[in-house]
Formats: structure tokens, C-alpha cells, sequence
């Protein structure tokens, strides 16, 4: 019988020791995962070979030689791509997924405006910094009509929340009584606090902060609805 | 014809003034405003600052017409990226990327990208000239 416990662990390759990469292999490292990191600067690989041992190697984890050697044809069941240069985490990912067929790669974009670059190659999940403290400061604008909660890339689809004021045309509508765009569905209500799933009677207030979830590129059509912006 | 060059150093700048001396429209795309003495004293065509990553840029640099696209930066995934962005998302069917690496150059060939490898050329050059030495046989 296979021991329970083994089979949630896992095999994960790492790519770039930096702060990311070091702080993520250590937290899988105490989780009991088996875990390998490449980096390729020699100052920080001899930081990180005092701390990891044999766990850590030195090379650049674009070259296909090196990955073999970090065990990539195994195949590891995750790739973290998490250097810090968005170009060699998209080849890291694709050599990954599509040459040795490793089921899930993660990759960190750098500069936001590379996503798209990501989403063309079709490279998911990604994880950027920047544009997850955008979304928390945006979200802590007072005055914000429609900010982005969530993106489902894998579905083509996102959540949103719009807040709803005075001089909002929804505002004294019930949901059924709105036209909203094809391809867009109230989720919720929050007013004073409390939340409720919308349904066609649910009548919009001043105020309420709404969810709502739609495809991507629908958020005009929606504020127009909703706020007639 | 318009040839839209992305990296202009030994390789890029050469071949923007071949092409331009064939008649072809260049267009020369460098993050580094320097690079354009590469192209002579009174370069022609036309010459962008910036990186070839951004989109915008390339779209101001007119990609969009572009007939061929040449990626010849100094990065191979650089090369990688852009290429395939050029392929996949404006349709470009002439793109040609520079990979120095044989490895991901054979890869991303079998993916549908044109790759030329200096590196491989260099060694099958170099073999070929060890070969055709005419070394005096050594009598027993």
C-alpha cells in the first residue's frame, strides 16, 4: 500500500534564487516537498548552496541541458518560473509545458505590461506583484465606480464590483428590471455590511457595492447599465 | 516591401542596409538611440527607439505592414518572444529570429518559427574547414 502522507508531496523545480524563488523553495522545503532551485548568478548561488545544499543549482534555466539536470524529464509536477526577466520566464514555461510535458507551470511576471504576452502563449496561471497592489489600492479609492476583484483566465471571465450612487440610473431598480449586457450577471449585494446573492427582485440602492461577473471586455457596456458612465 | 528590423547591432544593422540597398522599406527598432550610427551617416529608413517587448512600439514602428520581421536583439529569449508575438499576435508570416542557443533554436523551429542559428553555422563551417585541410599523410 502506498504511504498516504508521499503522495502529497510533490516534485517542484524553481527557477531564479532571488528573493521569490528562495523564499518559495524554503516554504515548500518545510512542507516536505521536493523541491530544486536553479540560479544562475555565481554570487547568489554560493549565498543559496550554504542554505540548500545540493537542492540548489547553478546554471541558466533557459538551456535545455539544464533543466535536464535539475530533473525537468521526470517530470517534476510543477515548473515555477520566477526570475526575474519576463522573456526567460515565458521560454522556461514553454520549454517546460510543451517539451517535457510537466502539467503545471506557474510563471511571475516582472512588468505588467508583458502579460499579454503571457496570455498570447497561452501561459497560465501568472502571478504579478505590481498589478495585485494595484488592484488592493484601486479597491481603497473612495470614489471608485468598477474595480477588477478577480480574473478567471482559464474560464474567460472576471468579477468585478461596481458601486452604486445617487445619480446611478439602477439605483430603485430591481435586477430583472435592467438591461444588462449579454455576457454579464449580478452576483451579489452588500449594503450596510450585509451581502446577498441578487436575484431578479433584488432592488439597488445608493450606496449597495455590487458583484458582479462577466467576459472580459464587457466592463463599459455594464458601467453604462449600471451607472451611465 | 517593408522589412521591419528589431535589434540593431552587427547582425541587425547589416542586414536593415542590405535589404535597403535591395529596395526593400526598412524599418530599424533599438533600445539603445546609439545604435542608429551603426546604420551610416544618412540612414534612410525610418529608426525607433525602444524595446521591441512593447507592443505599442511596434505598432508605431508599423509592424502591422511589415512584409518580414528580422529579431536580432542580443538576448535569445528576447528573439524567442518577439518573434512569436510578431507570428501570433499581428500574423506576420516572414519572421526570422536569431537563436544562438542550437537547442532552443531547433525547439522553437519545430514550433513553426523560423530560427537561423549562427553557432550551428559557425560549427558546421568550422568542421568543414578542419576537414578540407590538406594535412600530409603521415607514411608508416
Amino acid at each position: 500500500m502506498r504511504d498516504p502522507e508521499s503522495e502529497r508531496l510533490m516534485y517542484v523545480v524553481i527557477a531564479g534564487g532571488g528573493k521569490v524563488g528562495a523564499n518559495v523553495a524554503r516554504s515548500l522545503l518545510r512542507l516536505g516537498h521536493e523541491v530544486t532551485l536553479i540560479e544562475q548568478r555565481r554570487d547568489r548561488f554560493d549565498r543559496l548552496e550554504d542554505e540548500f545544499e545540493h537542492q540548489v543549482q547553478r546554471g541558466d534555466a533557459t538551456e535545455l541541458f539544464v533543466l535536464e539536470r535539475a530533473g525537468i524529464a521526470r517530470p517534476p509536477d510543477i515548473m515555477l518560473a520566477l526570475t526575474g526577466d519576463d522573456e526567460d520566464n515565458m521560454v522556461i514555461c514553454q520549454l517546460a509545458k510543451e517539451r517535457y510535458g510537466v502539467p503545471k507551470v506557474i510563471a511571475r511576471v516582472n512588468d505588467p505590461r508583458n502579460q499579454a504576452h503571457f496570455d498570447l502563449l497561452g501561459l497560465a496561471p501568472t502571478i504579478c506583484a505590481t498589478s495585485s497592489i494595484m488592484a488592493l489600492v484601486e479597491h481603497e479609492v473612495p470614489e471608485h465606480d468598477l474595480i477588477h476583484l478577480l480574473e478567471l483566465r482559464k474560464e474567460n471571465l472576471e468579477i468585478v464590483e461596481v458601486q452604486i450612487d445617487r445619480d446611478s440610473p439602477s439605483a430603485g431598480k430591481r435586477v430583472e428590471g435592467l438591461k444588462l449586457p449579454e455576457g454579464a450577471r449580478l452576483i451579489s449585494v452588500m449594503r450596510d455590511g450585509r451581502s446577498e446573492i441578487a436575484v431578479g427582485s433584488t432592488m439597488l440602492e445608493a450606496g449597495d457595492q455590487v458583484l458582479a461577473i462577466l467576459e472580459p471586455g464587457k466592463e463599459d457596456e455594464l458601467r453604462r447599465v449600471l451607472l451611465r458612465r | 516591401m517593408n522589412a521591419l528590423i528589431i535589434g540593431c547591432g552587427r547582425v541587425g544593422s547589416t542586414i536593415a542596409l542590405q535589404l535597403h540597398k535591395e529596395g526593400w522599406d526598412v524599418t530599424v527598432i533599438d533600445e539603445n538611440e546609439d545604435a542608429l550610427s551603426r546604420l551610416g551617416e544618412n540612414w534612410p529608413g525610418s529608426f525607433v527607439v525602444g524595446h521591441g517587448m512593447d507592443t505599442d512600439l511596434l505598432r508605431q514602428a508599423g509592424i502591422e505592414e511589415a512584409d518580414a520581421v528580422v529579431v536580432s536583439t542580443d538576448g535569445d529569449n528576447t528573439n524567442i518572444v518577439i518573434g512569436q508575438v510578431a507570428q501570433k499576435r499581428f500574423g506576420i508570416q516572414c519572421v526570422i529570429a536569431r537563436i544562438l542557443d542550437p537547442a532552443r533554436a531547433d525547439f522553437y523551429a519545430a514550433r513553426g518559427l523560423r530560427t537561423v542559428c549562427p553557432t550551428k553555422t559557425a560549427i558546421d563551417t568550422l568542421t568543414e574547414a578542419v576537414r578540407a585541410c590538406e594535412i600530409p599523410k603521415v607514411s608508416a
